[in-house]
């Protein structure tokens, strides 16, 4: 008899998950953040509920600082067939001026992510979020369960988490209480690249390297994507061969230098990196529990 | 959008190809507190190069500021994730570690230690295939290696590896590393394990973790990692039988109806004949459909979509098995339970239980014996408190499919939950049928409740009154009784007096007793119910759980809840019987609004103010929802 391949195993975990939360929440939503692990996610969400379509939505939490060509991207995922892409911006931090270099990181993540998805979630009164999140990814991330509480708050209680039990996921909630359930919590970023070249996801092209504008700062390249970058005196934009480990608010997220152009360059050059994805996020590194205070307070 | 050319590089290909075909093992590291678990991980993520550059600044940053290895390096906090964990140096809940070698990837649930946190233990025991058991060489075999080694034992762990640490901390002798290995041994002789393979080592220093150690010349076996590589511990699930659970029907037109789930053991054909349970339906495999195209075999592990030849009536819970060797069905187990809730178990209370993808309420008995981890004793108990293991007799509401834990774990093992907090209380492995379906034919009786209620000229229903001693219920209870009679109405009055001393005189006033109590009052109740009688049932019942559990043995507008509110204060000046006297002065024990709870009903069919409404009077607001709502006739 045959015997699965690692990425078999993943995919079919993967799956499992998903139809447990289409099958017993009442008004799930899958949260996509247009990089690659929402592509991967998005890719076996079609694949678990094959021939059927999509049974929930698509919610995007737009800051307004994406890069431009994550939304052209996003928008051509919500044209495709099947797809009900709902958009949530926190009004209220637009109104207040909240942007990522007036009112720094933290803030302009908290304001303009974290209360902007739990205003989403309670606005369309889902009781599961799907998120991508990946143990890997993170000390406090390694610690979360698949299916995850959350209180009627939207807090996360790291001591207080349900034991979970081989693939039995207790999925009950009482009302207002919320779920964040994660199916691709044991993949790793190398299993991600690999699936993505097996499969042939697209991907927005920022993670294949292309010459881009980028101003150094701070020892990491950030890309000047408009004219609301404020340059700092003696910054002036050049041109460099980069590409995007992780995507995010374009003023949050850094650059690397790479000439990996295409699925099978990045595989490779993996292979000898040696910084981890997260560090391209400028939002981790301002406490050693920084993450997990976020999560605490609804980020997912 | 974006395009990338195919690579024609050989060198990718072969890599990626050996990446596919790496064999994952998944394994657990437990043991006592401060053993040096989160060490070692953290050893073994570094020196399979796990550890990116910057993950190594922080490293050495949180080392100084939270490390207890001086200026060294404190591998332990790569793994010690959450804020709480570093700053207290110990580990509270698992974590999933990813680390790959050139043979292997691996999934590593580092679990803690502490005992309160025996439940977390359990969560990563449930997906591994190998444990690697601490012991600190210092301390030889403890409490907690031998409730985590029983433990693991339970969930059906078969492969262990005793990592015997800081053999820096004994000068590195051989003597002692002998001494708990033989230990071990003897402790763990009738648990089951096909392997025990000892192993000396210090993660600290690194000594035999990835490569052998020439500070232990002495050994000659293995070090830690190159064993991991090699040793054969997968669970056999493909060898099996078919069985899938089934999780959702897909329907997305009218042309097409499938099965979707994940095969949980054993491999399907089209074609292949097949059972559907618990009806007990034979059909035959028509398709296994997936996004990249039909199927001609699915084995063990795949998540797929399955059609059938014939219309067979399938839903979520219902498990498609081998024809030739379908699971069992039943309805009623002897199982052995891991409780994990700090609210012990409580005997005849309805938990929600989950197994495979079917979700039902299961009542538990008395445990039949508690089992004693140190000496696997086994103990008279009343009933399990946090992280005690017990065999218990269970009864579910329905049938389902099943099969013993010790043969299939994915189809035997399930999960119980607290009906009102949504807490995963217990963990249980199904032992063995009590009874099997084919064994019981539920009577079909010709006479039934309708046919005897009309009899009577009447509508069954059962007016439960609640609420503290000395509150008036049996008082109320007895007008409206008198009242019904009058009326021409059958009744019957359950109350302490008569049941206490007969049907429940072996019961206390112990929560697990109380809910015991209830549960019969319930089950006599409904039995009235069924004989077409009016049942007026007068207890204290102080617990929200009990009454619900009541309810729900009883059809929809059958049960009334009447909530007899007097406040504490009141019920105690008047203290008809001088109970309140005697639990005041510490001569009754667990007395309801003394020292036991009453949780009073937040939407009862009636409540009573007995400030405001004399006996009489309350007696006639009950008459009169009654006839209000149908259920007798206009006086």
């Amino acid at each position: 008899m045959q015997t699965l391949t690692h990425l078999e195993r993943l995919e079919a975990e993967s799956i499992h998950i998903l139809r447990e939360v289409a099958a017993t929440a009442q008004n799930p939503v899958m949260m996509y953040s247009i990089g690659k692990d929402s592509s991967v996610m998005l890719h076996l969400a079609r694949k678990a509920f094959f021939p059927g379509p999509l049974p929930f939505p698509l919610l995007h939490i737009d800051t307004l600082w994406k890069f431009r060509e994550m939304i052209a991207f996003r928008d051509a995922v919500a044209a495709s067939p099947g797809i009900r892409l709902l958009v949530h911006t926190n009004q209220e931090g637009v109104a207040a001026g909240v942007n990522p270099f007036a009112s720094g990181s933290s803030v302009h993540t908290d304001v303009m992510k974290t209360q902007a998805l739990k205003q989403a979630l309670d606005l369309h009164r889902f009781d599961v979020a799907i998120g991508g999140a990946r143990r890997d990814e993170e000390k406090s991330r390694a610690k979360e369960r698949v299916f995850s509480f959350r209180t009627a708050q939207h807090r996360w209680d790291p001591k207080a988490q349900r034991p979970e039990l081989w693939s039995l996921y207790n999925t009950r909630i009482r009302p207002g209480e919320t779920i964040r359930a994660f199916p691709i919590s044991n993949w790793t970023e190398l299993d991600i690249w690999q699936y993505i070249y097996q499969e042939g996801i697209d991907l927005v092209p920022l993670y294949f390297a292309a010459d881009r504008p980028v101003v150094a700062r701070g020892g990491q390249w950030l890309m000047v994507d408009d004219d609301r970058m404020p340059l700092e005196p003696g910054e002036t934009p050049q041109m460099r061969r980069v590409r995007f480990r992780t995507l995010g608010c374009y003023p949050l997220t850094a650059a690397l230098e790479s000439p990996a152009g295409s699925v099978a360059d990045i595989i490779e050059e993996m292979l000898i990196t040696t910084t981890s994805e997260r560090q391209g996020r400028l939002i981790d590194s301002d406490a050693p529990a920084s993450m997990e205070m976020k999560k605490q307070e609804g980020y997912f | 959008m974006a395009a990338y050319p195919a690579p024609e590089n050989a060198r990718l290909e072969r890599f990626l190809n050996e990446q596919l075909h790496k064999s994952l093992l998944r394994f657990i590291t437990c043991g006592s507190v401060d053993d040096g678990k989160s060490t070692l991980i953290g050893r073994l993520l570094f020196e399979s190069k796990m550890i990116f550059d910057d993950q190594l600044a922080t490293l050495k940053s949180e080392s100084r500021r939270y490390g207890t290895q001086g200026d060294d390096i404190d591998y332990a906090l790569l793994v010690d994730g959450l804020a709480a964990e570093r700053e207290q140096g110990i580990t509270i809940d698992v974590a999933y570690r990813f680390f790959s070698t050139s043979a292997r990837k691996y999934i590593v649930a580092d679990t803690p230690g502490h005992e309160q946190y025996t439940r977390n233990m359990a969560t990563g025991a449930s997906t591994a295939d190998l444990a690697v058991v601490m012991i600190d060489a210092r301390k030889g075999v403890l409490t907690q290696t031998r409730r985590h080694s029983f433990i693991v034992s339970l969930l059906g762990i078969r492969h262990i590896v005793l990592c015997v640490n800081k053999m820096d901390l004994v000068g590195h002798d051989e003597a002692t590393f002998r001494r708990i290995v033989a230990d071990y041994a003897e402790f763990a002789a009738d648990l089951g394990f096909a392997s025990v393979e000892a192993i000396p080592v210090s993660a600290l220093r690194g000594d035999n973790v990835t490569a052998p150690s020439d500070r232990m010349p002495w050994y000659s076996g293995p070090a830690l990692l190159p064993y991991l590589d090699t040793v054969d511990a997968a669970r056999a699930t493909d060898a099996a039988p078919f069985r899938f659970p089934v999780q959702l029907v897909s329907r997305p037109d009218h042309a097409f109806r499938g099965f979707a789930g994940q095969i949980t053991s054993g491999s399907i054909r089209p074609g292949a004949a097949v059972r559907v349970l618990p009806s007990g339906r034979q059909s035959a495999i028509h398709r296994i459909v997936t996004m990249d195209g039909d199927l001609d075999e699915a084995v063990s592990g795949q998540s797929v979509t399955l059609t059938l030849r014939d219309e067979v009536d399938v839903s979520r819970g219902d498990m498609i098995v081998e024809d030739r060797a379908p699971a069992e069905v039943s309805d009623q187990f002897q199982a052995t339970l891991v409780w994990m809730s700090e609210q012990p178990m409580l005997p005849g209370r309805a938990y929600a239980m989950k197994l495979g993808t079917r979700e039902c309420q299961v009542q538990v008995t008395e445990p039949k014996y508690r089992i004693d981890v140190n000496t696997r004793a086994h103990e008279a108990a009343r009933t399990l408190a946090l992280n005690e293991i017990g065999v218990c007799n269970i009864s579910l509401d329905r049938m389902v499919a099943f099969d013993p834990y010790r043969d299939i774990a994915a189809t035997g093992g399930f999960i119980m939950i607290d009906r009102l907090t949504n807490e995963t209380v217990g963990l249980g492995l199904i032992d063995f049928a009590l009874r099997r379906a084919s064994n019981i034919h539920r009577q079909a009786l010709d006479v039934d409740k309708a046919a005897r209620a009309g009899l009577k000229a009447q509508k069954p229903v059962i007016l439960w009154f609640t609420g503290l001693s000395g509150s008036g219920k049996s008082t109320i209870a007895n007008i409206v009784e008198r009242r019904l009679t009058a009326m021409g109405k059958h009744t019957y009055t359950l109350d302490g007096d008569n049941v206490r001393h007969g049907l429940n005189r072996d019961l206390g006033f112990t929560d697990a007793d109380r809910v015991e109590n209830i549960r019969r009052v319930g089950e006599v109740a409904r039995l009235m119910l069924d004989a077409g009688l009016i049942v007026l049932v007068s207890f204290i019942s102080p617990f929200r759980a009990e009454r619900r559990m009541a309810r729900a043995m009883v059809e929809d507008g059958e049960f009334w809840e009447i909530h007899v509110d007097t406040p504490l204060a009141i019920a105690e000046a008047r203290d008809v019987k001088g109970l309140y006297k005697k639990a005041r002065a510490g001569k009754l024990r667990n007395f309801t609004g003394i020292d036991s709870p009453y949780e009073p009903p937040r939407d009862p069919e009636i409540r009573l103010d007995t400030v405001s409404l004399s006996p009489d009077a309350a007696a006639d607001l009950i008459i009169a929802r009654l006839t209000h709502a149908g259920l007798i006739e206009e006086a």
